[in-house]
Protein backbone atom coordinates (compact mmCIF):
# COMPACT_ATOMS: atom_id res chain seq x y z
CA UNK A 1 0.00 0.00 0.00
CA UNK A 2 1.22 3.43 -0.87
CA UNK A 3 2.46 5.70 1.86
CA UNK A 4 1.31 8.81 0.05
CA UNK A 5 -2.39 9.35 -0.59
CA UNK A 6 -2.35 12.66 -2.37
CA UNK A 7 -0.29 15.69 -3.27
CA UNK A 8 -1.48 19.30 -3.49
CA UNK A 9 0.26 22.44 -4.70
CA UNK A 10 -1.36 25.78 -3.97
CA UNK A 11 -0.26 29.17 -5.23
CA UNK A 12 0.33 32.15 -2.99
CA UNK A 13 -3.27 33.32 -3.21
CA UNK A 14 -4.62 29.95 -2.10
CA UNK A 15 -5.71 28.58 -5.45
CA UNK A 16 -5.14 24.91 -6.16
CA UNK A 17 -2.73 24.62 -9.08
CA UNK A 18 -1.93 20.92 -8.87
CA UNK A 19 -3.62 17.87 -7.38
CA UNK A 20 -2.78 14.21 -7.72
CA UNK A 21 -3.94 11.20 -5.77
CA UNK A 22 -2.10 7.93 -5.34
CA UNK A 23 -4.03 4.76 -4.67
CA UNK A 24 -7.64 4.50 -3.64
CA UNK A 25 -7.44 5.83 -0.09
CA UNK A 26 -8.50 9.44 0.23
CA UNK A 27 -9.46 9.92 -3.39
CA UNK A 28 -11.63 12.97 -3.96
CA UNK A 29 -13.35 14.76 -6.77
CA UNK A 30 -12.35 18.15 -8.15
CA UNK A 31 -14.66 20.11 -5.89
CA UNK A 32 -13.42 18.39 -2.75
CA UNK A 33 -9.80 18.88 -3.67
CA UNK A 34 -10.39 22.59 -4.28
CA UNK A 35 -12.14 22.82 -0.95
CA UNK A 36 -9.32 21.09 0.91
CA UNK A 37 -6.77 23.36 -0.76
CA UNK A 38 -8.47 26.58 0.21
CA UNK A 39 -9.26 25.29 3.69
CA UNK A 40 -5.63 24.42 4.22
CA UNK A 41 -4.51 27.80 2.90
CA UNK A 42 -6.72 29.58 5.44
CA UNK A 43 -5.82 27.26 8.32
CA UNK A 44 -2.17 27.79 7.55
CA UNK A 45 -2.64 31.56 7.62
CA UNK A 46 -4.62 31.44 10.86
CA UNK A 47 -2.03 29.20 12.52
CA UNK A 48 0.64 31.78 11.73
CA UNK A 49 -1.34 34.46 13.52
CA UNK A 50 -2.34 32.29 16.47
CA UNK A 51 1.11 30.88 17.10
CA UNK A 52 2.81 32.16 20.25
CA UNK A 53 6.16 31.82 18.49
CA UNK A 54 7.40 35.00 16.85
CA UNK A 55 8.01 34.62 13.14
CA UNK A 56 6.12 31.34 12.91
CA UNK A 57 5.86 30.15 9.35
CA UNK A 58 2.68 28.10 9.73
CA UNK A 59 1.74 24.46 10.25
CA UNK A 60 4.30 21.99 8.95
CA UNK A 61 2.72 18.77 10.13
CA UNK A 62 -0.83 17.85 11.01
CA UNK A 63 -1.25 14.43 12.65
CA UNK A 64 -4.67 12.80 12.60
CA UNK A 65 -5.84 9.28 13.49
CA UNK A 66 -5.98 8.08 9.92
CA UNK A 67 -3.53 10.32 8.09
CA UNK A 68 -0.63 12.75 8.40
CA UNK A 69 -0.44 15.98 6.43
CA UNK A 70 3.02 17.39 5.76
CA UNK A 71 3.26 20.91 4.41
CA UNK A 72 6.17 22.85 2.97
CA UNK A 73 5.89 26.51 2.07
CA UNK A 74 8.56 28.09 -0.12
CA UNK A 75 9.74 31.64 0.61
CA UNK A 76 7.81 32.79 -2.43
CA UNK A 77 4.55 31.60 -0.87
CA UNK A 78 3.80 28.48 -2.87
CA UNK A 79 2.64 25.63 -0.65
CA UNK A 80 3.25 21.94 -1.27
CA UNK A 81 1.51 19.40 0.90
CA UNK A 82 1.10 15.65 0.96
CA UNK A 83 -1.49 13.56 2.75
CA UNK A 84 0.07 10.25 3.77
CA UNK A 85 -0.29 7.29 6.10
CA UNK A 86 0.23 8.09 9.76
CA UNK A 87 3.89 7.97 10.66
CA UNK A 88 5.19 7.89 7.07
CA UNK A 89 8.82 8.97 7.10
CA UNK A 90 10.95 11.31 5.01
CA UNK A 91 8.06 13.41 3.78
CA UNK A 92 9.96 16.69 4.30
CA UNK A 93 12.68 15.40 2.00
CA UNK A 94 10.12 14.30 -0.57
CA UNK A 95 8.46 17.73 -0.50
CA UNK A 96 11.85 19.34 -1.09
CA UNK A 97 12.37 17.08 -4.08
CA UNK A 98 8.94 18.01 -5.41
CA UNK A 99 9.78 21.71 -4.98
CA UNK A 100 12.92 21.22 -7.07
CA UNK A 101 10.95 19.37 -9.75
CA UNK A 102 8.47 22.27 -9.76
CA UNK A 103 11.27 24.80 -10.31
CA UNK A 104 12.78 22.65 -13.06
CA UNK A 105 9.80 21.44 -15.03
CA UNK A 106 7.08 23.96 -14.30
CA UNK A 107 8.67 27.36 -13.78
CA UNK A 108 11.27 26.86 -16.50
CA UNK A 109 8.64 25.95 -19.05
CA UNK A 110 8.27 29.26 -20.91
CA UNK A 111 4.66 28.46 -21.78
CA UNK A 112 3.64 27.92 -18.19
CA UNK A 113 1.84 30.96 -16.83
CA UNK A 114 2.76 31.77 -13.27
CA UNK A 115 0.13 31.06 -10.60
CA UNK A 116 -1.99 29.07 -13.06
CA UNK A 117 -2.90 25.35 -12.89
CA UNK A 118 0.04 23.12 -13.76
CA UNK A 119 -0.33 21.11 -16.93
CA UNK A 120 3.19 20.01 -17.72
CA UNK A 121 3.85 16.45 -18.86
CA UNK A 122 7.50 16.54 -17.91
CA UNK A 123 6.55 17.51 -14.39
CA UNK A 124 4.02 14.65 -14.16
CA UNK A 125 6.57 12.20 -15.43
CA UNK A 126 9.38 13.21 -13.10
CA UNK A 127 6.98 13.48 -10.21
CA UNK A 128 5.75 9.90 -10.59
CA UNK A 129 9.36 8.76 -10.77
CA UNK A 130 10.21 10.60 -7.57
CA UNK A 131 7.18 9.19 -5.76
CA UNK A 132 7.91 5.72 -7.11
CA UNK A 133 11.49 5.93 -5.88
CA UNK A 134 10.22 6.98 -2.50
CA UNK A 135 7.93 3.95 -2.41
CA UNK A 136 10.69 1.56 -3.42
CA UNK A 137 12.89 2.99 -0.70
CA UNK A 138 10.02 2.46 1.70
CA UNK A 139 9.57 -1.18 0.73
CA UNK A 140 13.28 -1.75 1.21
CA UNK A 141 13.15 -0.69 4.84
CA UNK B 1 15.30 17.34 10.87
CA UNK B 2 18.54 19.27 11.31
CA UNK B 3 18.59 22.55 9.45
CA UNK B 4 21.29 22.65 6.86
CA UNK B 5 22.87 25.90 5.81
CA UNK B 6 22.90 27.22 2.27
CA UNK B 7 24.93 25.30 -0.26
CA UNK B 8 27.82 27.12 -1.86
CA UNK B 9 27.37 28.59 -5.31
CA UNK B 10 30.39 26.61 -6.53
CA UNK B 11 28.87 23.29 -5.52
CA UNK B 12 25.62 24.01 -7.33
CA UNK B 13 27.39 25.40 -10.39
CA UNK B 14 29.41 22.17 -10.61
CA UNK B 15 26.22 20.10 -10.56
CA UNK B 16 24.00 21.71 -13.17
CA UNK B 17 23.79 21.02 -16.88
CA UNK B 18 25.77 23.53 -18.86
CA UNK B 19 25.88 24.79 -22.41
CA UNK B 20 28.80 26.11 -24.39
CA UNK B 21 29.59 29.61 -23.08
CA UNK B 22 29.91 31.01 -26.60
CA UNK B 23 26.47 29.77 -27.56
CA UNK B 24 25.09 31.57 -24.51
CA UNK B 25 26.99 34.77 -25.22
CA UNK B 26 26.08 34.79 -28.88
CA UNK B 27 22.41 34.06 -28.16
CA UNK B 28 22.26 36.99 -25.78
CA UNK B 29 24.03 39.18 -28.33
CA UNK B 30 21.53 38.20 -31.01
CA UNK B 31 18.63 39.11 -28.72
CA UNK B 32 20.08 42.54 -27.91
CA UNK B 33 20.76 43.28 -31.58
CA UNK B 34 17.30 42.18 -32.61
CA UNK B 35 15.79 44.43 -29.96
CA UNK B 36 17.86 47.35 -31.26
CA UNK B 37 16.56 46.71 -34.76
CA UNK B 38 12.97 46.33 -33.62
CA UNK B 39 12.75 49.14 -31.11
CA UNK B 40 15.32 51.55 -32.57
CA UNK B 41 15.57 53.65 -29.39
CA UNK B 42 18.38 52.69 -26.99
CA UNK B 43 16.23 53.73 -24.05
CA UNK B 44 13.44 51.38 -25.15
CA UNK B 45 15.91 48.53 -25.48
CA UNK B 46 17.14 49.13 -21.94
CA UNK B 47 13.54 48.99 -20.75
CA UNK B 48 12.76 45.85 -22.71
CA UNK B 49 15.87 44.05 -21.45
CA UNK B 50 14.92 44.96 -17.90
CA UNK B 51 11.40 43.62 -18.45
CA UNK B 52 12.74 40.38 -19.91
CA UNK B 53 15.04 40.01 -16.94
CA UNK B 54 12.14 40.66 -14.59
CA UNK B 55 10.16 37.82 -16.17
CA UNK B 56 13.15 35.52 -15.79
CA UNK B 57 13.77 36.59 -12.20
CA UNK B 58 10.24 35.86 -11.03
CA UNK B 59 10.72 32.25 -12.11
CA UNK B 60 14.38 31.84 -11.28
CA UNK B 61 14.02 32.79 -7.63
CA UNK B 62 12.36 29.49 -6.76
CA UNK B 63 15.12 27.50 -8.36
CA UNK B 64 17.65 29.56 -6.46
CA UNK B 65 15.87 28.94 -3.15
CA UNK B 66 15.30 25.26 -3.85
CA UNK B 67 18.73 24.33 -5.11
CA UNK B 68 20.77 26.55 -2.82
CA UNK B 69 18.72 25.47 0.19
CA UNK B 70 18.32 29.00 1.43
CA UNK B 71 16.23 29.97 4.40
CA UNK B 72 14.90 33.42 5.16
CA UNK B 73 17.56 36.15 5.29
CA UNK B 74 17.54 38.26 8.46
CA UNK B 75 18.15 41.56 6.71
CA UNK B 76 18.83 43.15 3.36
CA UNK B 77 22.58 42.91 3.95
CA UNK B 78 22.38 39.15 4.09
CA UNK B 79 20.16 39.15 1.01
CA UNK B 80 22.71 41.15 -0.98
CA UNK B 81 25.52 38.83 0.12
CA UNK B 82 23.45 35.82 -0.94
CA UNK B 83 22.86 37.28 -4.39
CA UNK B 84 26.52 38.13 -4.86
CA UNK B 85 28.10 35.04 -3.35
CA UNK B 86 25.61 32.30 -4.22
CA UNK B 87 23.34 33.66 -6.97
CA UNK B 88 25.90 34.99 -9.41
CA UNK B 89 28.10 31.97 -8.90
CA UNK B 90 25.27 29.51 -9.37
CA UNK B 91 23.78 30.99 -12.53
CA UNK B 92 26.66 32.78 -14.24
CA UNK B 93 29.68 31.10 -12.71
CA UNK B 94 31.18 34.45 -11.69
CA UNK B 95 32.13 35.83 -8.33
CA UNK B 96 30.73 39.12 -7.16
CA UNK B 97 31.29 41.24 -4.09
CA UNK B 98 29.13 43.69 -2.21
CA UNK B 99 30.46 47.18 -1.50
CA UNK B 100 29.42 50.74 -0.77
CA UNK B 101 26.69 50.21 1.80
CA UNK B 102 24.82 53.34 2.76
CA UNK B 103 24.21 54.09 6.44
CA UNK B 104 20.65 52.73 6.51
CA UNK B 105 21.74 49.46 4.98
CA UNK B 106 19.23 49.71 2.16
CA UNK B 107 21.48 50.47 -0.78
CA UNK B 108 24.64 48.76 -1.95
CA UNK B 109 26.70 48.07 -5.01
CA UNK B 110 27.48 44.64 -6.40
CA UNK B 111 30.75 44.42 -8.30
CA UNK B 112 31.13 41.63 -10.85
CA UNK B 113 34.64 40.34 -11.29
CA UNK B 114 33.86 38.91 -14.67
CA UNK B 115 30.92 39.13 -17.02
CA UNK B 116 30.36 36.29 -19.47
CA UNK B 117 27.61 38.21 -21.31
CA UNK B 118 30.04 40.67 -22.85
CA UNK B 119 32.78 38.47 -24.30
CA UNK B 120 33.36 39.70 -27.89
CA UNK B 121 31.17 42.80 -27.42
CA UNK B 122 32.25 46.25 -28.57
CA UNK B 123 29.59 48.93 -28.40
CA UNK B 124 29.36 51.05 -31.54
CA UNK B 125 28.99 54.84 -31.21
CA UNK B 126 25.33 54.57 -32.19
CA UNK B 127 24.60 52.61 -29.02
CA UNK B 128 25.78 55.10 -26.45
CA UNK B 129 23.64 54.82 -23.35
CA UNK B 130 22.79 51.18 -23.96
CA UNK B 131 23.06 49.05 -20.86
CA UNK B 132 24.00 45.90 -22.68
CA UNK B 133 23.56 43.67 -19.63
CA UNK B 134 20.40 45.33 -18.38
CA UNK B 135 18.74 41.92 -18.27
CA UNK B 136 20.68 41.24 -15.05
CA UNK B 137 19.08 44.24 -13.34
CA UNK B 138 15.67 42.89 -14.24
CA UNK B 139 16.49 39.42 -12.97
CA UNK B 140 17.50 40.72 -9.54
CA UNK B 141 14.48 43.04 -9.36
CA UNK B 142 12.07 40.27 -10.35
CA UNK B 143 13.59 37.72 -8.02
CA UNK B 144 13.52 40.03 -5.00
CA UNK B 145 9.97 41.11 -5.72
CA UNK B 146 8.84 37.49 -5.33
CA UNK B 147 10.25 37.45 -1.82
CA UNK B 148 8.46 40.71 -0.99
CA UNK B 149 11.23 43.23 -1.58
CA UNK B 150 10.66 46.11 -3.96
CA UNK B 151 13.99 47.18 -5.34
CA UNK B 152 15.51 49.41 -7.95
CA UNK B 153 18.53 47.96 -9.75
CA UNK B 154 20.71 50.03 -12.06
CA UNK B 155 24.11 49.86 -13.66
CA UNK B 156 26.58 52.33 -12.19
CA UNK B 157 29.69 51.14 -13.97
CA UNK B 158 30.03 49.26 -17.22
CA UNK B 159 33.28 48.36 -18.94
CA UNK B 160 31.52 48.69 -22.30
CA UNK B 161 30.85 52.35 -21.47
CA UNK B 162 34.50 52.92 -20.63
CA UNK B 163 34.47 52.27 -16.87
CA UNK B 164 36.91 49.93 -15.21
CA UNK B 165 34.47 47.39 -13.76
CA UNK B 166 30.92 46.06 -13.84
CA UNK B 167 28.97 47.45 -10.96
CA UNK B 168 25.28 47.23 -10.16
CA UNK B 169 23.46 49.34 -7.63
CA UNK B 170 20.71 47.61 -5.68
CA UNK B 171 18.43 49.89 -3.73
CA UNK B 172 15.74 48.56 -1.42
CA UNK B 173 12.64 50.72 -1.86
CA UNK B 174 10.33 48.94 0.52
CA UNK B 175 9.67 45.61 2.08
CA UNK B 176 6.12 44.51 1.47
CA UNK B 177 5.04 42.59 4.55
CA UNK B 178 3.49 39.21 3.85
CA UNK B 179 0.21 40.07 5.43
CA UNK B 180 -3.16 39.12 4.17
CA UNK B 181 -4.93 41.94 2.43
CA UNK B 182 -7.79 42.07 4.88
CA UNK B 183 -8.23 43.09 8.49
CA UNK B 184 -9.48 40.77 11.20
CA UNK B 185 -12.69 42.70 11.78
CA UNK B 186 -13.72 43.02 8.17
Amino acid sequence: MAAICSLFIINKSGGLIFYKDYGSAGRMDTNDSLRVASLWHSMHAISQQLSPTVGCSGIELLEADTFDLHCFQSLTGTKFFVVCEPGALHMEALLKVIYELYTDYVLKNPFYEMEMPIRCELFDLNLSQAVQKDRVALLGR
Amino acid sequence: MPTVGPRSGDAIFANVDRVNAELFTLTYGAIVCQLLTDLEEVEEVNKQLDQMGYNIGTRLIDEFLAKANISRCVDFKETAEMIAKVGFKMFLGVTASVTNWDVEGTCCNIVLEDNPLVDFVELPDTCQGLYYCNVLCGVIRGALEMVSMKTEVTWVRDVLQGDDSYELQVKLLKQVPEEYPYKDDE
